[in-house]
């Protein structure tokens, strides 16, 4: 099947773009820079999950995702609202 | 689970695939390459969000296919696309605020001389 034989680079093609993140994320000469690198690693994490997912079949990996998606944008406001205001709570 | 789809499933599906992993590591070559931030903000905000959306199709449409359909898919698909415009607005804020050495220069103006007109401006006269 045409699907099995991709999936391979698929998994490849985003182990590359989690790894070219996780550089800006470890080099970025700001916090904008590092907190950006933190959002596209788990936009990123959360389709190599769906991938993961699509490869062995389970459905388990789908709630991983959800729950890595509320997660990392709450983690990406807080960050940024902290960094504005000097507060989260408001 | 990929064995017993049809054709035009696997190809839609290998399709949407390739074109999600390819969206998503042309943004985050973006983010890594690009020389500042407001233009590094480009590749995860919009290239990245729609690579994963298409992943997450592809995933929702073999799901669909394979007999046992799911709402997980088009949740998370939703929720990212209602997100990543509300972080990319933040994060610009953040830079504007945090780092405005970051702010790219305006471009060179020529101070404004007697008599002369500008070209577009002669045009629209005529």
């Amino acid at each position: 099947m045409m699907l099995a034989a991709v999936l391979p680079w698929v998994l490849g093609a985003l182990i590359l773009a989690l790894a070219l993140a996780a550089w800006r994320l470890l080099r970025g000469p700001g916090l904008p820079d590092r907190i950006l690198a933190l959002d596209t690693l788990y936009i990123n994490t959360l389709a190599l999950l769906v991938t993961l997912g699509l490869t062995f079949g389970h459905s388990h990996y789908f709630e991983v995702a959800l729950l890595i998606g509320l997660l990392g944008f709450i983690g990406t406001v807080v960050l940024a609202k902290f960094l504005l205001r000097g507060d989260i709570t408001e | 689970m990929t064995e017993t789809l049809p054709m035009w499933a696997d190809a839609l599906a290998t399709a949407l695939l390739v074109t999600g992993a390819a969206f998503a590591l042309i943004g985050s070559i973006g983010l890594a390459r690009l020389s500042d931030f407001y233009k590094r903000l480009h590749g995860p905000s919009k290239a990245t969000t729609l690579g994963v959306g298409c992943v997450l199709l592809a995933s929702a449409l073999v799901a669909a296919v394979s007999g046992k359909p799911s709402l997980h898919e088009v949740l998370i698909t939703v929720f990212l696309f209602l997100t990543a415009p509300v972080s990319a607005y933040l994060l610009v804020q953040l830079a504007l605020r945090h780092a405005p050495g970051l702010k790219p220069p305006l471009p060179a103006t020529r101070p404004m001389e007697q008599g002369v007109t500008y070209p577009q401006a002669a045009d629209a006269d005529r």
